[in-house]
């Protein structure tokens, strides 16, 4: 597979589409890390939700 | 389960735990057929190799648009049916919608440059897309502004279906005005003008990158829901220390007026 004189500008569109995507997917589970980080944390202290049900029922 | 069903956060919680695995397990097969497939297709008699950004960058300006889409839709749903989902959907798809359209500029300035002479041209299709990565940072920006999370709904809805103006003028930039940009070669009255040697790639990239979203999506509606309660379990608690504290000090008031009697 040659890409010619313009390989640059085609690897470089692939290689920026890859970085986009493993950034936007790094940030949403990092972010449902810290999301039940913090439930965990508001469970351990005893904060229940109005349904009596523990902050980390459901899930 | 019905669509109503899905209206309640923890029915939808227990959803996306079932189906995010099948999910990406599908990007994931997709999006590698594709890109082997986008690896072999045959160089283009006039754009030489080139041609091969067009499998990464038309997805990411479909997608663009569709997201916008999607988000004017979950706006209804805030705006007229007070959908409990509905602000959640709109949120949590505007960082993926502006991912996806920061791409599509990218990409197309990338493939402009050797194809066009220039990376980057004022003319209808562009300018429109621009604006619309605009619109996408505004959004995202109105929702850090606002603390309670329904008023930055109902504002954000108002915004979202306003912007929703400029998905037919992006669509028909290239028909109502001339613009560098190549006319619609795919979605066209009397059918595609790709050789399916093209085009097969093209719309498997296309499927491919549409569930990226579908997973990216729910995964962060999951997030802005469990947000949601980390923030209400949060009031709750502040409540109940407010509400222990006014108890303590009243308590300590009604001593000292029994002492000084």
């Amino acid at each position: 597979m040659s890409l010619g004189p313009y390989a640059s500008f085609i690897v470089t569109s692939y290689a920026a589409a890859a970085l986009v995507v493993v950034i936007l997917i790094g940030w949403i589970v990092l972010d449902y890390r810290n999301q039940t980080q913090r439930l965990r944390e508001l469970d351990r202290s005893g904060v229940t939700r109005r349904s009596g049900l523990s902050a980390m029922d459901a899930p | 389960m019905t669509l109503i069903d899905l209206a309640n956060p923890t029915r939808f919680l227990a959803l996306t735990t079932r189906v995010l695995p099948w999910l990406a397990g599908a990007t994931v097969i997709l999006l590698a057929i594709g890109l082997y497939q986008s690896a072999y297709a045959p160089d283009d008699y006039q754009q030489g190799a080139t041609v091969k950004i067009m499998f990464i960058h038309v997805p990411n300006a479909w997608l663009s648009m569709f997201v916008w889409g999607v988000m004017s839709i979950a706006s209804l749903g805030t705006l007229v049916w007070r959908h409990p989902l509905a602000d959640v959907a709109a949120k949590a798809a505007a960082p993926i919608g502006a991912s996806f359209t920061f791409l599509a500029l990218l990409t197309g300035s990338l493939w402009g440059r050797p194809m066009w002479g220039t990376y980057w041209e004022w003319d209808a299709r562009l300018t429109s897309v621009l604006i619309l990565f605009l619109m996408y940072l505004g959004l995202m920006a109105l929702w850090r502004a606002v603390d309670d999370p329904s008023r930055a709904a109902r504002a954000a809805a108002v915004l979202t279906l306003v912007g929703a103006i400029n998905l037919p003028i992006i669509k028909f930039s290239v028909d109502w005005w001339n613009t560098l940009h190549q006319p619609a070669s795919v979605m066209r009255m009397g059918g595609s003008t790709l050789d399916k040697s093209f085009l097969i790639p093209l719309l498997v990239m296309a499927i491919g990158f549409t569930l990226l979203f579908v997973t990216l999506h729910l995964a962060a509606m999951r997030n802005e829901i469990l947000r949601r309660r980390v923030r209400s379990l949060q009031m709750m608690q502040a409540s109940r220390v407010a509400f222990s504290n006014e108890v303590g000090t009243g308590s300590h008031q009604e001593n000292a007026s029994t002492g000084a009697a």
